[in-house]
């Protein structure tokens, strides 16, 4: 830590909201150690390792696809069911995933907080990346999924997948970070909420189209209400590189506004209660 | 020169609200908010720290002394970022590492290596720092051959060791160091406080340390704060300082002011403590530990039951044990005096707290109780049966044998 020019700071009452983003530049190492740790930290005594992260999603899309598609006949907008499906997950991992872990993030790092200072708002971004680095695993195995059925015969165009999956995982991450920084910041004062989050997943995968398609409210005002959930959004550019039908801008345009809504709203709490998370948590 | 550290006019307070402790539940603070229509309970503020001012010149080695409570490791998690101020503000011109405690963010599943990496960003190295640093850290450590090794399954003293290496090769230009030789083997300590020797005497960095070690506030540190219920009691050279805290330890209350609690403080008054023939409340006592420890207490009582009067020792905030004089048959109303011997060299070197009570002995006896009544130094001094280095609380001086098989 030998510096050249002078540093000079002022430690004041918390005052006036900033995101201080210069700060958390300079503390851009520790995005990397903390994803690190609990990459590591998770896959460390696994005989499977990485592999789970692309068993929970393949799991999860051959129980869908014997259920919803095969017994219940549920609807999957002529996209084959696996496909489907796993596009869904992809992206409802992260966001399941990652609200799970940021929400508990800054209690499980409570030790840590306790102690040392660097910006809080690491802790619950890290977990999200945590779950993006899940998802670059199950992307694997969705690109030999999409290439298996290329081969027999699924046409599709790779080119919008390419630009609308980039999009997706954007607006999914965005979500995630806002309503994971959001809990996190409740669950420090009020430890109710470690038992909310699961429910709360729980709640929002029924309310988010990952088991079925949003055509099937077509024209409903239930369609409009959905299009409020940013992973309605997010999961429907995902999918449209397999549908010919084109993109519902108004739909994107709903989910996207309401993701910058939670996002803004959860970076708001966060920042609001962060400089007592050391006397609370 | 500029201070490194300009402090302003810090307060800290904490709300105290009345049961309120641990953890706040959704439910709890509806239930709150709906006892606060029909009774107002005020939540009580605690001021942790008040209105601290004072300023640290770059190489400075400042030891912060008082009491359990008096807001010392505050004012250091203040100064290190954990906690904000309620008000005031400190301008700093350095980067500060705090120890607040060593070993903070290792992961027991982590291999020694991996939380040499992950200990030394959270501390705020940098990845090519560390690269640079690494072998000196392990050198410092040595724990080299359980490099790979998980964690999880290194003793507590190598986990100890290996923390305050990667700790010690920080090298920022504030330090603050909260109690962490509290723990570790006699060689590591050694090398710990040898270390923060060199940092602060050779390289001339500057260095916070909060310790009720006062030995080793006075052998480290060259400026002394003394903190009081929140506020700086006095501050300068260490030895005065630690005198100073010596001395308010003892004269806090004059004799004729102690009263006791509990239910029969009315009919008990302490007329005279002496301990080792000293007056505690008019002299500061010390007491060397190789000397038996001679407590005397003269009550006056007006008891009618049976009664025995108990007294205890405490250390650092911590009951270290308790004893009772001789039952008495009668109930004298009138005057007693009862004389605690503690062996010699059972006290380890520091300060310790007296608390006198008595009960009567009877199944439904009621009691009267006194803490902090007075304090007494044991000093240093080492003889064959006992260790400068030893990793407990008093010294026991048992028969131990080792047979070879």
């Amino acid at each position: 830590m030998k510096h050249s020019e002078p540093i000079e700071y002022i430690i004041r009452p918390p005052g006036k909201l900033s995101l201080n983003l210069r700060e958390l530049w300079q503390y851009r190492e520790l995005f990397f150690f903390f994803t690190w740790r609990d990459i590591k930290v998770k896959y460390k005594q696994t005989i499977l390792g990485f592999l789970w992260a692309v068993i929970q999603p393949l799991l999860m899309m051959a129980i869908f696809v014997v259920f919803f598609a095969k017994a219940l006949k549920i609807s999957t907008d002529e996209v084959p069911a696996p496909i489907f499906y796993y596009s869904g997950l992809l992206l409802w991992n992260i966001f399941s995933t990652g609200i799970g872990a940021a929400g508990n993030s800054m209690i499980s790092n409570a030790n840590i907080i306790k102690k040392i200072y660097f910006p809080r708002l690491i802790i619950p971004i890290s977990s999200i990346l945590t779950a993006v680095f899940d998802f670059m695993m199950a992307l694997l195995l969705f690109v030999i999924l999409l290439v298996y059925f290329n081969f027999h015969g699924y046409d599709f165009s790779w080119m919008k997948l390419l630009f609308y999956l980039p999009l997706g995982l954007i607006l999914t991450v965005v979500t995630t970070f806002g309503l994971g920084s959001f809990i996190a910041a409740l669950n420090v004062k009020y430890r109710d909420f470690r038992y909310v989050i699961p429910f709360f997943i729980q709640f929002l995968l029924f309310v988010t189209p990952v088991i079925y398609p949003v055509s099937i409210f077509e024209g409903n005002w239930l369609e409009t209400l959905l299009s409020l959930n940013p992973m309605t959004g997010a999961i429907t550019l995902c999918r449209s590189a397999f549908t010919d039908s084109l993109i519902d801008w108004k739909m994107i345009g709903l989910s996207t506004f309401s993701a910058i809504i939670v996002f803004l709203l959860g970076i708001f709490q966060f920042r609001k209660t962060e400089a007592y998370f050391a006397d609370l948590a | 020169m500029k201070p490194i550290l300009e402090i302003r006019n810090i307060s800290k307070t904490f709300t105290i609200g009345g049961k309120k402790k641990g953890y706040l539940s959704l439910r709890e603070s509806f239930i709150e908010k709906f006892k606060s229509f029909t009774k107002r309970e005020k939540n009580e503020q605690f001021w942790a720290l008040k209105d601290i001012s004072f300023d640290v010149y770059p190489g400075d080695s400042i030891g912060i002394i008082g009491k359990n409570g008096a807001g010392k490791s505050t004012l250091l998690k203040i100064i290190s970022k954990i906690t904000p101020p309620t008000k005031g503000q400190i301008t700093a011109r350095g980067r500060i590492a705090s120890l607040l405690e060593v070993g903070t963010g290792f992961h027991p599943e982590l291999t020694g290596r991996e939380n040499i990496f992950l200990n030394g960003s959270i501390l705020g190295l940098k990845r090519s720092e560390i690269l640079s640093r690494f072998d000196e850290i392990v050198d410092f450590s040595g724990v080299e051959q359980f490099l790979e090794t998980p964690l999880k399954h290194y003793s507590s003293g190598m986990q100890l060791r290996l923390a305050f290496s990667v700790a010690a090769h920080l090298e920022p230009e504030i330090l603050v160091v909260d109690e962490v030789l509290a723990v570790g083997d006699a060689e590591f300590q050694k090398k710990c406080l040898g270390k923060m020797e060199e940092v602060s005497k050779n390289e001339g960095r500057t260095v916070l340390f909060v310790s009720h070690n006062l030995g080793a506030v006075k052998n480290l540190c060259r400026k002394g704060i003394h903190l009081k219920n929140g506020n700086i009691n006095a501050s300068g050279n260490t030895s005065e300082i630690v005198d100073i805290y010596l001395k308010s330890l003892k004269f806090s209350v004059p004799l004729n002011k102690i009263t006791f609690n509990g239910p029969l403080h009315s009919k008990v008054i302490l007329s005279k403590v002496l301990l080792n023939d000293i007056d505690p409340f008019s002299y500061p006592v010390q007491i060397s530990q190789l000397d038996e420890v001679r407590i005397s207490l003269v009550f006056s009582i007006k008891l009618v039951k049976p009664f025995r009067i108990t007294l205890s020792i405490y250390k650092e905030g911590i009951r270290l044990f308790s004893l009772h004089d001789s039952e008495s048959k009668t109930a004298p109303a009138g005057y007693i005096n009862s004389v605690f011997i503690l062996p010699k060299k059972m006290l380890r070197p520091g300060l310790y707290s007296i608390a006198v009570g008595g009960h009567e002995t009877d199944k439904y006896g009621e009691w009267f109780w006194r803490e902090d009544l007075c304090a007494f130094d044991i000093s240093e001094e080492w003889d064959g049966d006992i260790e400068p280095i030893n990793l407990g609380l008093i010294n026991v001086i048992a028969k131990t044998e080792r047979i070879i098989l």
